[in-house]
């Protein structure tokens, strides 16, 4: 019954990339009331990267997903419910997505290019431009406003699944959960 | 007489050769522009206000005489926070140093448009010497000056305290200039 069941690479991901966009939502939030300062400018270099890795990572988790069908939701969830919960997993995939990629028109919009890890220059696609950079700055804060909103519904509905409706929902992502049960 | 009439020759191609003097700078087709680097990533500024003083010759390129003086407080490092900066005591300290200072010695012609100009770069109270190597470009009685030198900002004391290390912003600081002059 391997379907009840996420694999192991998807587990993975799951819990690297929770614990990679924590630390760049965390990150992100103080490092912008920084005052400017060596410190600052090593943050946001580092939180550049980390969100280059997020998105390389979130693309190989996509191509991973369409290749390895998910466990289905349980019978007794309302068709509603159901669906409430597929829109939720398909806004956090748009959010991984469109984050990063807010993000890194930011940049360049801002006229500071994002190079990965200081070694790997990523094309800046915009030219320098004060208000299309304020804009980008808006939308990239905003798009994850919502992503923290969609990702408390996430932590809640999966706390819902193992504390009310006592279901193997949480269970099921759980790293020591072995397929071969 | 051979020599003469070629003389001649060209002084009748070109009527005003030694009259031209490029002495009225056009400040909005001129920019000083520099590029640093934070964390090995190119960023570009500029300055927006400079004045500057210029005589240039093209046929007597070892009398030219060249003086910028730049407004430090006019410094666009590519983000408001860092114009802010930049202007504090650890970097260039505008309060008590306004200007940097270019004044211009020895013009070499190194053939063609090229040429190489020894001189004087203050900031921050401190001198150094600097070659510029710029090229001219004659535009009917227009003449525009491009070039690039590269300066080590360390030299000059900008960027003090925690900006001290060159691992977050490097030493090296690459001016560019494009000068756009007119004849009087």
């Amino acid at each position: 019954m391997a379907s009840h069941h996420y694999t192991s690479t998807a587990k993975a991901l799951h819990w690297l990339m929770a614990a990679l966009l924590f630390g760049l939502l965390a990150l992100g939030f103080y490092m912008h009331d920084l005052p400017l300062s060596p410190e600052k400018l090593q943050l946001y270099s580092w939180h550049k990267w980390a969100g280059v890795s997020a998105f390389l990572l979130v693309l190989f988790r996509l191509l991973w997903r369409v290749t390895h069908r998910p466990p289905a939701l349980p019978e007794t969830m309302p068709k509603l419910v159901q669906f409430a919960a597929h829109a939720g997993h398909f806004g956090l995939y748009v959010l991984m997505i469109a984050i990063p990629l807010s993000g890194w028109l930011m940049s360049s919009a801002k006229g500071f290019q994002t190079v990965w890890f200081g070694v790997l220059p990523i094309p800046d696609l915009l030219d320098k431009n004060k208000e299309v950079g304020d804009l980008l700055q808006t939308v990239h804060m905003s798009l994850n406003l919502l992503f923290i909103a969609v990702l408390a519904g996430h932590i809640g509905a999966a706390l819902k699944h193992h504390f009310v409706d006592k279901d193997d929902i949480l269970i099921r992502m759980a790293p020591r959960h072995s397929k071969e049960k | 007489m051979k020599r003469l009439a070629l003389a001649l020759a060209f002084a009748t191609l070109i009527p005003a050769a030694h009259a031209v003097e490029y002495t009225q700078i056009q400040p909005d087709k001129s920019a000083i522009n520099f590029v640093y680097k934070q964390m090995g990533v190119a960023v570009d500024g500029k300055f927006k206000k400079f004045s500057s003083t210029l005589n240039f010759d093209p046929a007597k390129p070892a009398a030219a005489k060249a003086s910028f003086d730049v407004e430090l407080a006019s410094v666009d490092t590519g983000a408001p926070e860092g114009d802010q900066e930049v202007a504090g005591k650890p970097w260039f300290n505008t309060k008590v140093f306004p200007s940097a200072k270019f004044v211009s010695g020895t013009v070499k012609p190194l053939g063609g448009n090229k040429y190489e100009v020894a001189g004087q770069l203050s900031i921050k109270g401190k001198t150094q010497d600097v070659v510029v190597p710029a090229t001219f470009t004659a535009q009917g009685n227009t003449g525009i000056f491009d070039g690039s030198f590269t300066i080590r900002r360390a030299d000059f004391s900008i960027g003090e305290g925690s900006w001290a290390k060159f691992d977050i912003v490097a030493n090296d600081v690459q001016i560019k200039f494009r000068i756009t002059a007119s004849t009087k």
